[in-house]
């Protein structure tokens, strides 16, 4: 609460600056509108924004590093003892940070003396009212690290405050100084504008920072713990939270793509007919009608497609195909997951491949039906030809779309992981459960985890390399389109 | 040149009214892959139908909820032992102590009706277990009603209900060790008698969602607000920031290797997979920054920096349609570059935005890989406050709740699963068909 | 037929290849051609002159029937080749533009090598028993359309990079190959720069010894050039058709002396 007063008191003092920057500008100039630089408003908004953008700036910088430097040095000040064999710093840490966070919420007092046990085990249980369950005893060493973390973050806040409105108040004062007839508020205002335009469009590249920096940062971890042979080159994967588990991605890999490639299977010459149709022979009506109607399958999310594979398409795959055949008696597996996921990419293909085949010029159709060429032969031996870049791109990007996919096979394709020893039968059979490298970030990740288990952070390294998997199928692809279409400018 | 004959004049002359055996089969060939094209449309529109009436099939009866009226007895010394009716006292009976005057009231009905069914027992298990705690918040809303006799509608049980959805028939009952064929007897018994019905029924979407063997009371209350709430954040932070990066990249950015870098990456993250954010949110949102689990604002703030690339494109696209003349004319009257793009290209370009955005919030209801990381998979029934507390208290999303559902093993869960996608396909078409008006409505050409 | 032919070719009157007879041509609602009937001579080069919008061009398309592929465009009257209805219900297009070659105002190579560029028609309509029949076609095809010399040691390169002058010539070679009766060209050389133009028009007069040739051009200085015979159109009325040396020197309708001293355009 108090932040938020912090806020107000910021946002106040921008409030106040406006009509005082547009007051003073107004009497520097006598109150002759024309004798101003700019207009009245851009003097206030200067006033308003020097005070508003440090000061947050401030605010959100301190925000970020105040845990991490507080973190930092109670964890250095915590007793080697308080770290037993079974846990680890980060773990006790946390267990810190909780009951620091508990001692605020019930607004305990610091008591007079050093806590004995009594006073912990009533803490634990108060804190255990106030909805802060804590798996073991509070350890007095524990104990003292939460009290001087709620001392050093009462201090830091204090400061934050001082140190913020301070800035704002630096930035009310030189602002108003400045301001007379002459000084070229718009221009100062618009170039803060600017810069506010350019940290929107920076978020971009932030967000894809934050994304391999966190991925980096916790497989490094990972890493540590496990070796990285076993993990591109292992082939058994077996998890096991009581430890000695093998996490190969292999495994995974090839059930991320074998079910990837039966989607592409169904969605590519669906997909690619289905646009060839609408763009070279459907009339404007077809067109008008069925267009809107393949797109709404791209409007669909995914997890509709999760529950359309998991309680239509499944059961019917075992029960027509599956067990008549002596396939397989289960109902999530690679075809369910592949066939669905088909058709949720049949509209990608398509729209793409649409927009590819009307980007090749007339021309080169009428220089082949002026050969004689019949609307097909034109379609296969030029159109196509001619788009096939452009199309190969987006069956790319479709693969890539297949590859990332994740709640399809969540619900599709099973959660047991291909096993090489099983022999080839059982790894090409596509009526078995399979899993995917999604479908297990999903399952290492929800559900009770343990940030410091390899168990756990495996799923970090695996999204990394569904990042770098994609990612190059993204660029590769988008590179193709882009030469494709310049080719056509 | 003349001693050369062009390698066809010397075949025999053909006329057109016949066609030759090679267009013949050049003809045929046409058709075939013509033929493919229709199928392919067909078997695309094909797909999409049974997609949606597979849903609707199995997920229309979540939106229908079987009853049992039963005048229940509000005992005195079962609810208010001391007979002061204070709340705070009453408070003190749990739900078991109602659940024996339900019994009760069951045995009564039976009676009352003359129904007499062999080797039947338990009839009470006809009523849902949630009706104890909806009779005991009634009561202690309405502590003066103690002592009275009136009616309750109750809550039919996951298993009669699906009984009369046709999911339970005597057979599967005769298996079943949470309904036995008699219950059901009785239960068509008391349909006769009118005091069983099912009937169409809204609380699907209000009521939170229960636990695993109370399907019958399990509704979207929680997820929905959870939706709305993620959807606010993202509105409030992906629209202003998807529109300044485009104002920027369309407008202002120089050709250089920082702008090129930015393009770069908004076309890429619109790529990445999505359960990609679900990974940063976790690490970045809630273990570094350490925001609750489960909360919408972290939902909010992932969905953003996914949707944030596919607002910014279309933004981008509806900014460039907006033709140089306009920007001359504002800069010609010595307007400023920023005064031009704030005054004329944001106006006219706002409708091409504003369904780039509705688009993007729709993709982003739908989501629900990257809330799985980030603990909106958790059982909760608690409603979330009001913003803007309520954005840090746990709940769920509409999609999640689907795919928590499809983990329960009661087969009502099914249904339920189903009317969840139909509530959300309803919210995506309403907003697909908003931005669909608003493109023709306002949409300008050049 | 035939030897009847052979007779008239040796007193240089040339029989009636192409015969239209009041051809309308809409576009929607747009009458693009009004009645126009006209005759074209086999083994003749025919130019059709008139200002931007006449609608030349679009008599061009009706004679191949390339305007069947403008779904709004609709064409009346009666067209015959050797004599037979080109509108025919019976006919086939895809077999009247195989006789009914075209090159456009652009050129359009296909994205494919030169060879298979020139080799594009003789394989789909099957005119080539095996490969070294087919690699005779193409180098024939070629050569007529002058090329050859210029082409014979790069067949497998894209025909997309050769010049605008040469990609024209290559639609020439692609359409000869074809073993076309008659020959449609568009303005083939308004993309064109004075020396290619040149290389064109002379290969369309020697194009003519096995073809009848329809030429739009834009270019009067081109159609006195190449053409024996000229028909101007205006406003989709043809105004006059006649001997191209007639019409030039002695036009009968005000009209056409306008355009050709320049008065009109």
């Amino acid at each position: 609460m108090t932040l938020t007063w912090l806020v107000l008191a910021v946002l106040a003092l921008a409030a106040v600056g406006y009509v005082m920057g547009r007051s003073r500008a107004m009497a520097s100039a006598g109150g002759e509108i024309r004798a101003l630089h700019s207009l009245p408003r851009y003097y206030g908004w200067n006033v308003a924004l020097t005070v508003l953008t440090p000061a947050f700036g401030l605010m959100a910088l301190w925000l970020l590093i105040q845990p991490v430097f507080i973190d930092a040095r109670i964890s250095s000040q915590l007793p080697d003892a308080a770290v037993s064999e079974t846990t680890t710093r980060s773990l006790v840490m946390s267990d810190v940070r909780r009951v620091a966070e508990g001692l605020g919420q019930i607004g305990a007092s610091k008591p007079e003396s050093d806590p004995d046990e009594e006073y912990l085990s009533d803490l634990k249980s108060r804190l255990g009212g106030a909805g802060v369950a804590l798996a073991s005893d509070i350890d007095p060493a524990v104990y003292l690290a939460a009290e001087r973390y709620r001392a050093g973050t009462a201090i830091g806040a204090s400061l934050m405050w001082v140190a913020v409105l301070a800035v704002a108040v630096g930035g009310f004062a030189v602002s108003y100084l400045l301001t007379n007839k002459d000084f070229r508020a718009r221009n100062t205002v618009e170039r803060g504008i600017l810069l506010v335009l350019i940290a929107a469009a920076s978020i971009a590249i932030l967000t894809t920072l934050g994304i391999i920096l966190s991925m980096l940062f916790e497989t490094r971890h990972f890493f540590a713990d496990h070796p990285w042979q076993d993990f591109f080159l292992g082939t058994v994967w077996s998890p096991d939270f009581r430890g000695d588990s093998q996490l190969a991605i292999l495994p995974l890999l090839w059930g991320t793509l074998y079910i990837s490639l039966i989607a592409l299977l169904v969605a590519v010459p669906i997909g690619l007919f289905a646009a060839i149709y609408l763009s070279e022979y459907a009339t404007p009506r077809v067109r008008a009608l069925a267009k809107p109607a393949i797109e709404v399958l791209a409007g669909i999310p995914t997890i509709v497609y999760g529950l359309f594979a998991l309680i239509t398409i499944g059961p019917m795959l075992r029960d027509y195909f599956a067990q008549p055949l002596g396939l397989g008696d289960s109902s999530s597996s690679v075809m369910t997951a592949g066939l669905v996921m088909g058709i949720m990419l049949i509209p990608f293909v398509s729209s793409l491949s649409d927009d590819i085949i009307n980007a090749v010029p007339q021309s080169l159709r009428d220089g082949s039906y002026g050969l004689g060429a019949t609307q097909s032969e034109t379609i296969r031996q030029v159109i196509i030809p001619a788009a096939l870049p452009g199309i190969v791109g987006a069956i790319l990007l479709a693969a890539s779309r297949a590859i990332g996919e994740t709640m399809i096979v969540v619900l599709g394709a099973g959660a047991a992981a291909a096993q090489f020893d099983r022999g080839i039968g059982e790894l090409v059979n596509p009526f078995e459960a399979m899993t995917t490298v999604t479908v297990k970030i999903v399952s290492q990740l929800t559900g009770d985890t343990d940030f410091a288990s390899p168990e756990t952070l495996v799923a970090f390294a695996l999204g990394l390399t569904l990042f770098v998997i994609t990612l190059g199928l993204n660029v590769l692809a988008l590179w193709i389109v882009r030469r494709y279409r310049e080719q056509y400018e | 040149m003349t001693d050369m004959t062009a390698g066809a004049s010397a075949a025999p002359k053909s006329s057109l009214l016949a066609q030759d055996e090679r267009t013949r089969r050049r003809n045929a060939a046409e058709a075939r892959f013509k033929l493919y094209g229709v199928i392919a449309i067909t078997l695309a529109i094909v797909a999409l139908l049974f997609l949606m009436v597979s849903i609707m099939k199995n997920g229309s009866g979540a939106f229908f909820q079987t009853f049992v009226t039963l005048e229940v007895e509000l005992l005195e010394d079962k609810l208010d032992k001391n007979g002061n009716r204070d709340p705070a006292e009453m408070a003190k009976v749990t739900t078991f102590g109602y659940s024996p005057l339900i019994k009760d009231a069951m045995a009564k009905v039976v009676a009352d009706n003359g129904i007499e069914i062999d080797g039947l027992k338990k009839p009470e298990d006809l009523i849902s277990k949630e009706a104890a705690a909806q009779m005991r918040n009634f009561v202690l809303a309405h502590p003066e009603m103690v002592g009275e006799t009136r009616p309750f509608e109750f809550v039919a049980s996951g298993r009669i209900d699906g009984y009369y959805k046709g999911r339970v028939t005597m057979e599967s009952a005769a298996r079943d060790s949470n309904i036995s064929p008699e219950q059901l007897q009785l239960a068509d018994a008391l349909k006769a008698a009118g005091a069983l019905e099912t009937r169409f029924n809204w609380s699907f979407i209000t009521w939170p969602d229960a636990s695993e063997n109370r399907p019958e009371v399990s509704g979207l209350g929680v997820a929905i607000i959870g939706s709305l709430y993620m959807m606010l954040v993202v509105l409030a932070l992906a629209l202003p920031i998807g529109v300044a990066a485009s104002i920027y990249l369309e407008e202002f950015a120089p050709k250089n290797r920082f702008t090129d870098l930015i393009e770069v990456n908004i076309s890429n993250l619109a790529a990445v997979p999505s359960i990609v954010f679900g990974i940063l949110g976790l690490a970045i949102f809630i273990n570094f920054a350490g925001l609750p689990q489960s909360a919408p604002i972290v939902g909010g703030l992932v969905l953003s920096l996914m949707t944030l690339p596919r607002i910014i494109i279309p933004a981008r696209a509806a900014i460039q349609a907006v033709p140089p003349s306009i920007r001359e004319a504002a800069l010609g009257v010595g307007a400023s570059k920023m005064q031009t793009v704030f005054h004329h290209v944001l106006p006219l370009a706002a409708p091409g935005i504003l369904t780039g955005l509705i688009i993007g919030l729709a993709q982003a209801l739908g989501e629900t890989a990257p809330l799985l990381l980030i603990g909106m998979v958790a059982f909760v029934r608690e409603y979330p406050a009001g913003p803007p507390e309520g954005l840090f208290d746990p709940a769920t999303a509409l999609p999640v709740q689907v795919y928590n559902w499809t983990q329960r093993a009661d087969p009502a869960f099914v249904e339920r699963a189903s009317g969840a996608i139909i509530v959300l396909l309803v919210f995506l078409m309403v907003m697909n068909t908003l931005a669909i008006i608003l493109r023709s409505r306002f949409e300008r050409r050049w | 037929m035939n030897d009847m032919r052979l007779i008239q070719r040796t007193v240089d009157m040339h029989e009636t290849k192409i015969r239209a007879s009041g051809v309308d041509v809409f576009y929607g609602d747009n009458h693009a051609i009004k009645d126009v009937s006209v005759y074209i001579e086999d083994k003749t080069v025919t130019a059709f002159i008139g200002p931007s919008g006449c609608g030349k061009s679009t008599f061009l398309r009706c004679l191949n029937r390339m305007n069947d592929t403008i779904p709004i465009c609709r064409v009346t009257g009666k067209i015959t080749l050797d004599d037979e209805d080109i509108y025919d219900p019976k006919v086939d297009p895809v077999q009247l533009r195989a006789k009914v070659g075209m090159v456009f105002q652009k050129p359009n190579p296909f994205p494919k090598s030169i060879y298979d560029n020139v080799a594009y028609g003789p394989r789909i309509h099957g005119l080539a028993g095996d490969k070294s029949e087919l690699d005779e076609i193409v180098e024939k095809s070629l050569r007529r359309a002058a090329l050859w010399g210029e082409v014979k040691d790069r067949l497998a390169e894209p025909g997309t990079g050769l010049s605008g002058g040469q990609q024209q010539r290559l639609c020439i070679a692609r359409a000869v190959a074809t073993a076309p009766e008659v020959l449609l060209m568009d303005e083939p050389c308004s993309a064109l720069d004075p020396i290619a133009t040149a290389q064109v028009e002379e290969l369309i007069d020697e194009l003519k010894q096995n073809y009848s040739v329809v030429i739009v051009t834009h270019s009067m200085q081109q159609a006195a050039r190449v053409s024996q015979k000229t028909a101007f159109f205006h406003l989709g009325n043809l105004v006059e058709y006649g001997e191209t040396g007639k019409i030039f020197t002695n036009p009968e309708d005000s009209r056409t002396e306008s355009y050709i001293t320049g008065r009109i355009g």
